[in-house]
């Protein structure tokens, strides 16, 4: 399915959001993840089905003010 | 002694983590400024290289508190959302809660503010306001569960230092109690200096010190500046007066006209 990662299109065979963490990389990394703009828990990953068409956000610690 | 949600500082300094010529650069600015808090972000991260994840391994190798923000949001359920995955990234309960109302000044969005403020608190959150020094903005907030105030000096990385002495004067008048904290515009340590002088209890500061010429060298500055401020303050200050008042006794003054 098609979904939107971080603000782009990609293509996807995973199911829930923790499969798409590993898929794309993100496995081990210390992230905090929304789908279509709702927070989701990283103890709730595994139970966060994705839609086609879903937006994910994938962030990180970076640099602030 | 003021504090802020039960945790004391041992320097009155939060700095930034933004726009360090590298690393290295960073880590010794804040070695060299003695900070006690540095801000962090949360942004998209790149399942190639990681960026994200050494970033933090060096912040936290600084030994100090960690306050994310919110920075960029536009919207109170940006900010909540966000809110929500820095909470669990850092493993904190400060958030530092901007919420901008215009793109020119990041002025913020006070009314934006006082509602996510509210949300957050009642969440448990430990909200560090980014506010205006509007007295009645502050008074919602500390309404809506805020126990600290970040007034801003001026626009966000203008350097401006402090636009309305005035109001920051009159808001620490009011709020006696609350922990108040000047946060950005602030450009160089006369700007912290006088901050701290007014009887703030802390400034937040990041492109002064990353943004100069020599960084680690204008940490110390701000370090030594805000320490004097500090120190002012707890000697308390004279009054000003429009009139001259001679220093010299007058008594005992030879009549030699």
């Amino acid at each position: 399915m098609k979904i939107m990662l971080n603000g782009e299109a990609e293509e996807t065979g995973a199911e829930t959001l923790a499969q798409v963490l590993i898929a794309f990389g993100f496995g081990g990394a210390k992230v905090a993840t929304a789908l279509n703009g709702n927070f989701v828990a990283a103890i709730n990953r595994e139970a966060a089905e994705l839609q086609e068409g879903d937006r994910l956000e994938i962030l990180a610690p970076m640099q602030g003010g | 002694m003021r504090h802020f949600y039960g945790t004391t500082l041992a320097n009155p300094l939060m700095l930034g983590t933004a726009k360090y010529p590298s690393p290295a650069i960073l880590a010794d600015a804040f070695k060299r400024s003695g900070a006690s808090v540095a801000t962090v972000s949360l942004r998209r991260e790149s399942g190639i290289d990681l960026a994200g994840q050494d970033f933090w391994q060096m912040v936290r190798q600084l030994g100090v508190h960690i306050l994310p923000n919110t920075a960029g949001c536009h919207t109170v359920k940006e900010a909540v959302t966000t809110a929500h995955m820095a909470r669990e990234m850092f493993d904190t309960p400060w958030i530092k809660l901007e919420v901008i109302g215009e793109e020119d000044t990041l002025q913020p969005d006070v009314f934006g503010l006082v509602e996510a403020a509210r949300i957050l608190s009642k969440e448990g959150f430990q909200v560090f306001p980014y506010t205006t020094e509007d007295l009645i903005v502050a008074d919602r907030l500390l309404n809506a569960g805020c126990e600290v105030l970040m007034p801003w000096g001026a626009p966000i990385g203008s350097g401006l230092g402090l636009n309305n002495t005035f109001g920051l004067r009159t808001l620490r008048a009011h709020f006696p109690d609350t922990p108040l904290v000047v946060d950005a515009g602030i450009g160089l340590p006369s700007h912290a200096c006088a901050a701290m002088e007014l009887g703030y209890d802390a400034v937040l500061l990041n492109t002064a010190v990353a943004k100069a010429g020599d960084p680690a060298a204008m940490a110390q500055a701000f370090a030594n500046a805000i320490s004097a401020g500090k120190a002012a303050a707890q000697a308390n200050p004279i009054e000003k007066r429009d009139m001259a008042v001679p220093s010299t006794p007058v008594i005992g003054k030879a009549f030699l006209s």
